[in-house]
This record gives structure tokens, sequence and C-alpha cells, in this order.
């Protein structure tokens, strides 16, 4: 029995090490690579760590455009969109979970059903919204879109509806009025919920692709998905600058995600199932 | 006084909802009623809008004529057909493993995840290198045991199950950390009746674990349903929808018709007979989900 379970575990082991070798190889290979030289880079058979390590990617990158312009932009736009977006969404739950009032039903119901619609459709009048308020190109277009998510109303609404009545009640005899009661004793309740929609939000936003690829025009104002397309139509196979570029945009939120790894997965598994 | 009090409310609840309000209104609502009426129109983006033409359905004729619609389509169900069920068998494998308790076991669930935090952008240009046919490692590692590999992306075949491998790779990890929770969920008596019963390990598999997963199953279902129909970043990035078409997307044609060609009025059409069949496929998923997903209590 002992034997049978050792053999089951070396088992387990063995097929888990050769998964997460599969599923984080590549970020070691762009890491490699992005310190190789131009000749290296494409030597067959190639070598898995650089000869000599080499900076001047990066540096090549910067004569042609802002690489780290990109990243600050990144992180303006995701930590604006975030925190705009947590705003946005326990402010709407509350109204939707703790203050009654007429039709609250019928717009909870609105409200839902956009969630069904798909991103495409709304693509091409939103870019037209947005260049005839002259919102493109600017941190409020990029920004503006992404802090109405019907989705973070929709669970923090379900987090808020879990608190009992009674405990409003006590503070509302107590004279404390609804923006009271919402700061000081709903969203502290509503807390793990909030935190698990502030990585799916901040992550969503810094990975967002489509958007941005609309909604701006000059380099000064690209994110760093954006930027690396970019930088791919300059350099299309020109691996060892293409990987410098990716290693910009890797590191940063890989610092983050080992910082805070745990609220990382629950966050996001969390608003995936709940 | 109890005037008053609801008066309060009435003002609190406009507060509150007020900003979300605004946003569903000009973000939502405006979008979708404007893009009905774009579909109906010849209008180009040169051109000012007060100079558009109303053109009658003769948009969505057009998107029905045009064999690229059909291209885009086919393609992703080509790409549905093989990602969701590749995502879904290895998740659950994945999970079953990671939900064993070895020592180092958390440092593996962290591994996995590392894929799902990177952008999509970052990550295709890494395999476009991968998976180049000169430079790439792939085809240097296949050359190693003996097989000459093709072209990857510029491949008509290939370049779709490239396409369709790297997702999978990419969205692997955060399914499997889903279906771990959904795992721990399951409560230990079912396992320790299995066991009085003799039940094998494979049979606690079949009948314990996956009937009890079934509502996360159901979940992962859902999401990559909708990655499908979203299909985009990694496609533009690795094969622009290339070659000739064979990876080419639904998301990308809308995107391209609208931006590139300034096809608005055809591209919003496009965009609502493809909404269509994602309302007609989700329905009838929904439908099929009362079969076999199983509600605990």
């Amino acid at each position: 029995m002992r034997g049978r379970r050792l053999l089951a575990n070396g088992l387990a082991y063995l097929i888990l090490t050769a998964v997460s070798l599969v599923l984080v190889f590549p970020f070691a290979w762009m890491l490699s690579g992005a310190f190789k030289d131009s000749l290296e880079v494409v030597k067959m058979p190639p070598t898995l760590l650089p000869s000599h390590w080499n900076f001047d990617n990066f540096a090549r990158i910067e004569q042609y455009f802002p690489l780290y312009r990109f990243l600050l932009n990144s992180a303006v736009v995701a930590v604006a969109t975030t925190a705009l977006q947590l705003l946005v969404c326990t402010m709407s739950a509350y109204a939707f979970a703790k203050i009654p009032f007429k039709g609250r039903q019928g717009v909870f119901l609105l409200f839902l059903t956009t969630m069904m619609i798909p991103a495409q459709v709304t693509l091409v009048p939103l870019f037209i919204l947005f260049s005839k308020t002259n919102l493109i190109d600017t941190y409020a277009g990029l920004i503006l879109p992404g802090i109405f998510s019907a989705y973070g109303t929709f669970l923090i609404r379900q987090h808020m509806l879990t608190i009992p009545n009674e405990l409003l009640e006590a503070a509302f005899m107590d004279g404390a009025s609804y923006y009271r009661v919402f700061r000081s004793v709903v969203v502290p309740l509503v807390k793990p919920t909030v935190a698990a929609l502030t990585i799916f939000a901040f992550m969503g936003s810094w990975n967002n692709f489509l958007w941005p690829l609309i909604a701006v025009n000059s380099k000064e104002l690209m994110t760093l998905p954006l930027g690396l397309s970019k930088l791919q139509g300059r350099w299309s196979t020109e691996w060892d600058i293409l990987m410098a570029g990716n290693v910009v945009s890797f590191v940063p939120i890989f610092l983050v995600y080992l910082v805070s790894q745990r609220y990382f997965i629950k966050g996001m598994t969390m608003t995936g199932i709940k | 006084m109890v005037g008053q009090r609801q008066w309060n409310r009435r003002i609190a609840a406009f507060v509150f909802l007020l900003p979300a309000l605004l946003g569903l209104l000009a973000f939502q609502l405006l979008p979708m009623m404007s893009s009905v009426v774009i579909s109906f129109t010849d209008w180009d983006l040169l051109t000012n809008w007060t100079k558009m033409h109303f053109v009658g359905w003769s948009n969505y004729a057009e998107v029905f004529r045009e064999e690229k619609s059909y291209t885009a389509i086919k393609n992703v169900f080509v790409f549905l057909i093989g990602y969701m069920p590749s995502l879904a068998v290895l998740g659950v494998f994945l999970a079953v493993l990671l939900n064993r308790s070895l020592p180092g076991i958390k440092a593996y669930r962290a591994a996995v995840f590392v894929p799902v935090i990177t952008s999509w952008v970052a990550v295709s240009i890494v395999w476009r290198w991968i998976l180049n046919g000169q430079s790439g490692l792939l085809n240097y590692l296949l050359s190693r045991i003996g097989i000459q590999g093709p072209i990857w992306l510029q491949d008509d075949t290939w370049a779709m199950v490239a396409i369709i491998a790297v997702t999978v790779w990419k969205d692997l990890g955060f399914v499997a950390l889903i279906l771990l929770a959904g795992l721990q969920d399951i409560s230990e008596d079912y396992y320790e009746a299995a066991e009085l019963d003799g039940a094998s390990a494979w049979r606690k598999l079949w009948s314990v674990t996956l009937p009890m997963l079934s509502p996360t199953l159901y979940f992962v279902v859902t999401i990559s349903l909708i990655n499908s129909f979203q299909l985009f970043d990694q496609v533009l990035i690795m094969t622009n929808g290339g070659p000739a078409g064979a990876t080419s997307t639904i998301v990308e044609q809308v995107y391209k018709n609208a931006f590139q060609f300034n096809k608005m009025g055809f591209a919003a059409a496009q965009s609502w007979v493809l909404f269509a069949i994602i309302l007609a496929v989700t329905m009838l998923l929904q439908r099929l989900q009362r079969r076999w997903v199983i509600y605990e209590r």
C-alpha cells in the first residue's frame, strides 16, 4: 500500500513538473532571448543562455519607441480604470442591494442584459462617439470605457445581499446617513469581493489590446500591449529586440504577481465562479 | 419624519446609481442603438455623418454574400471544437494533480498561473518566435528527434492548430485553478462512501468527481465559448488572420472592415449577424446544460 502511494506521488510530481515546464519555459526563453545579440538569437543549434549578456536591445527600442512611456501609460490607465471601476461598481451595487426604490428590479435587469452584448457590437459606435467628443488619443478615452462593469456591479451586489438589513437599520437608528452606512458598514463587509474585483479589473485593463488599438494613434499614449504590437510591426523577426520589449511588459506584472500571488489566484478564480 | 426618510432614500438611490447609469447609457445603450442605425447605412467614416444614406438591408445581404464572413464563422467553430474539449480535459487532469497534498504543491499551483497573468500580445510574440519555421525552438527540438516541422503559422492547416494549442496553453492554468476550487468543495464523505462500496480510483473519478464537478465544468464551457467568440489578440499578432484567411475570426473581420477598410455600415451589420449566432449557440448550450450538469441540493 505504502509503495503504491509512493509510486503515485512520484508519478504526480513527474507529470506536474513536465506540465509546469511547458507552461513556464516560454517565459524563460523570452528572458534569455532578450539578452542575446542579433546573431546568437537565430543561431542553430540554439543556446539556452546568452553567451554574453547584452543590454543593447533595450536601447535600440528606445531610439524608435518610448518603451518606458508605454509602461507608464499602462500603469496610469490600469490604476485609474481599476480605482474608478471599483467606485462605480460598489456605489451602484449598494443602491441595487440596500436602497429600495421604484423600478429597481427593472433597472437591474437592464444592467444584466448588457453583460451579454459582445464587444464587437459596440466597437464601431464607441469609436465614433469618442472621436466626435475628441476623446480619441487621450487618457480619458483610454480609461472611460473600462470603468463601467455590469459584471462588477453584479458581483458586489450579490455579496451585499448577504449583509443582514438589521445591521443597517441599527446604524440608521443612530442617525447615520446612507453615505455613512455605505462607507462604514457595507463596504468594510464586502472587502473580499472588492479585493477580488480589484485584481480582475487591473489585469483586464493592463492586458487590454483591442480598445487601445482603436482609441490611440500617437506613440505618447500607447499602452504596453499596443506598443509591443507596433514593435512587431517594425522589427517583425528581430527576436532579440522583440523579446526585450516583451520583458519590459512581463517583468512588472510578474513581480506584482509574485508578491501578491495568493490574492491573484483567489481574485481571478473567485470572480470566475461566484 | 417618515416623509423626510423616504425623500432621503430617493436621493441616495439616485446619487449612488448615477455614475453607473450614465456609463450604461453612454457606453452600452447609446452605442448599441446607433450600431443598429449604422448597419442600415453606407457610412464610411470619412464622409460627414450628415451625408450618410440609408441603404436598407443591403449591408446584411452583403454579409451573407461575402465568403470571408463564412470563413470567419467556420474558423471560430473549428477553433471552438479544438479548444473547448482540450481545455476541459486537460484542465480536469491538471486540477486533479494539483489537488494532491504533496510537499511543494503550492509552487506548482503558482507556476501554472504565470501564462494567465501575461498579456496576449507579449505571449503571442514569444510563440511567433518559438513556432518560426527557421529560427524557432519547436522545429529545432522536432528535428532532434528526426521530425521535419511545418512552418506552423504560415501553413494553411497548422496555423489554426497552433492558435488553438497556444490558447489552450495560456488558459489552462486559469481553468485548472477554477476546477481545483471546485474539487476542494466536494465533500470527503462521498469518497469515503465510494470506498466502502469498494470503488476503484477510476470509478470514483467517473461517479463522484465528475458529476460533483459538473457545475464548475459548465462554467469552464461557458468561459471557453466566450473566449472563442472573442478570439482576436492572438490571431492579429500571430497570423493576422492568414495564411489566406485560414485563421481569420469574427472580431478580426469586424475590426478590419471598420478600421482598415472604413466600411462602418458593413462592419456594424456583420457584428449583429455574429451576435445572432453567438446568442443561438449560447441558448443551445444553456438547453443542453440541464442534461449533464448536476446541482447538489
